[in-house]
């Protein structure tokens, strides 16, 4: 008797299972079907093309073009806004982006997150896809604490785990170069291929730009990125409340319309309004000695 | 009586669980580098690496993170975020490739956006800083010092870990 109480249970857990592993049996034997041997390769590929010309959208990118995709927007940026060569700066802000980023819902990019502090005087920061997180100088002189850029970071790494950045990029490149893809799959690029491919990343790589310095993302991500943020800064131990600080203090110090975060943001009132009301609870917050001082020696004088 | 429908019983649960062995779910790394911790929480233990387009076993799920064993029988806890369902091809010329299999089942590794493509950008956009980019990327934080970098600026998470 206490055999089969053991075992009943047991067979439900396999027949759930077995249940739950269905969905991937129908798309493998599609799979098989597609590929037994009835057809030449010339063929499979035919109809490969013409199912790829599907359209295409962020969704299909994979996490290692992202990463690509990633380190050329960066690289376009940093054409603008210069890196500030301060190693213990930029030590402070991968440390602290790090922890955040490991408690956000999407911990594991293709190459990781990765911080960097601007050489500029504007309130700025830009997420580039995949995890390369910049920060301007001007933005971080806004925090007053180690919490306060915790908020700013959170709310960057929101756009990352959002993929805001990839959904910039016009549906017809990403279409464009996933075709390629799939017919090229089997063999190396060709000339025209990958000239192709270029011209399709360049794109791309213009649209993510333009979003992140120029036009700034649809005020509903903006919002999602804000409510990562809070969601972040509450799993690792931070005071979300900080997020509603740091916009109080930008407000202070960014003119509305105009460069950097004026531009491409909501009015930091407006984002606050669309916060949580008890985030703007004034009580003071808890600021250690041993993280007020680190925070001091990192950037207490950028 | 009672031993026939013990056989009976036993056939059965062999029957469902060959099928639902042979239908266990695998899924693949979609990362660089993909983290198996000891337990399924962001400051769960990191206790082994698992690469790019490894195959693992899924065990159970529990929230985001996924129970898995690899290939060399390793197990631990690994994020939603490292894993896609599609089978990663790290080599073109793979038989399944070679045979047309849908986009759907398959990603290519190395193909598409890559590192032939961003050396034809940076050759046409000289200006692009990738030299910042690499020093950013080689700016690299453990797991480890992390949670050392919270405990030591005593940030201490409430609701416990994700």
């Amino acid at each position: 008797m206490k055999k089969r109480n053991l075992t009943a249970p047991a067979a439900l857990l396999l027949l759930a299972a077995l249940i739950a592993g269905c969905a991937s049996v129908t798309k493998l034997g599609t799979q098989i079907g597609q590929g037994s041997g009835a057809i030449t390769e010339e063929q499979a590929t035919s109809i490969n093309r013409s199912a790829e010309a599907l359209e295409k959208t962020f969704a299909d990118i994979t996490p290692e073009q992202e990463h690509y995709i990633g380190r050329a927007v960066a690289a376009t940026i940093l054409q603008t806004y210069p890196a500030a060569d301060e190693p213990a700066a930029n030590a402070y802000l991968n440390e602290l982006g790090q922890a955040l980023a490991m408690a956000s819902d999407r911990p594991q990019t293709f190459g990781g997150y990765h911080f960097l502090l601007l050489d500029s005087e504007e309130v700025n920061a830009f997420a580039a896809p995949g995890g390369l997180v910049l920060v301007t100088r001007g933005l971080v002189r806004c925090c007053g604490s180690e919490d306060a850029l915790a908020a700013v970071l959170a709310h960057e790494i929101g756009h990352v785990q959002g993929k805001h950045g990839l959904r910039a990029i016009k549906k017809s490149r990403l279409t464009s170069a996933l075709a390629v893809l799939s017919v090229e799959a089997a063999r190396n690029l060709g000339d025209e291929d990958l000239k192709q491919l270029t011209a399709d990343f360049e794109g791309s790589i213009m649209d993510v730009t333009q979003t992140l310095v120029n036009s700034g993302y649809a005020r509903g991500l903006e919002k999602e990125a804000d409510e990562a943020a809070v969601a972040i800064l509450g799993r690792v131990g931070y005071d979300p409340r900080a997020l509603v600080m740091m916009l109080v203090q930008m407000g202070e110090s960014v003119k509305p319309g105009g460069p950097g975060f004026g531009r491409t943001h909501p009015s930091t009132g407006d984002r606050i309004g669309a916060l949580d009301p008890s985030l703007a609870d004034k009580r003071a917050m808890a600021d250690p000695a041993a993280r007020r001082a680190r925070f001091t020696r990192a950037v207490g004088d950028v | 009586m009672r031993t026939m429908r013990r056989g009976l019983m036993l056939a059965a649960i062999l029957v469902v669980g060959a099928v639902a062995w042979a239908a266990v779910q695998q899924m693949s790394v979609q990362v660089r580098t993909g983290q198996l911790r000891a337990t399924p929480s962001h400051l769960g233990k990191v206790a082994a690496a698992v690469a790019y387009g490894d195959r693992l076993t899924v065990v159970q799920k529990q929230g985001a993170w996924y129970s898995v064993k690899d290939a060399r029988g390793r197990a631990g806890w690994i994020h939603e975020s490292a894993l896609t369902t599609k089978r990663v091809v790290l080599k073109s010329g793979d038989a399944d490739v070679a045979a047309g299999a849908g986009g759907d089942e398959i990603a290519l590794a190395g193909k598409g956006f890559n590192e032939q493509v961003e050396g034809e950008y940076k050759a046409q956009n000289a200006e692009a800083d990738y030299a910042w980019v690499d020093r950013m990327e080689a700016m690299v934080v453990t797991p480890e010092q992390a949670v050392a970098f919270l405990a030591a600026g005593e940030v201490v998470a409430k609701g416990g870990a994700q």
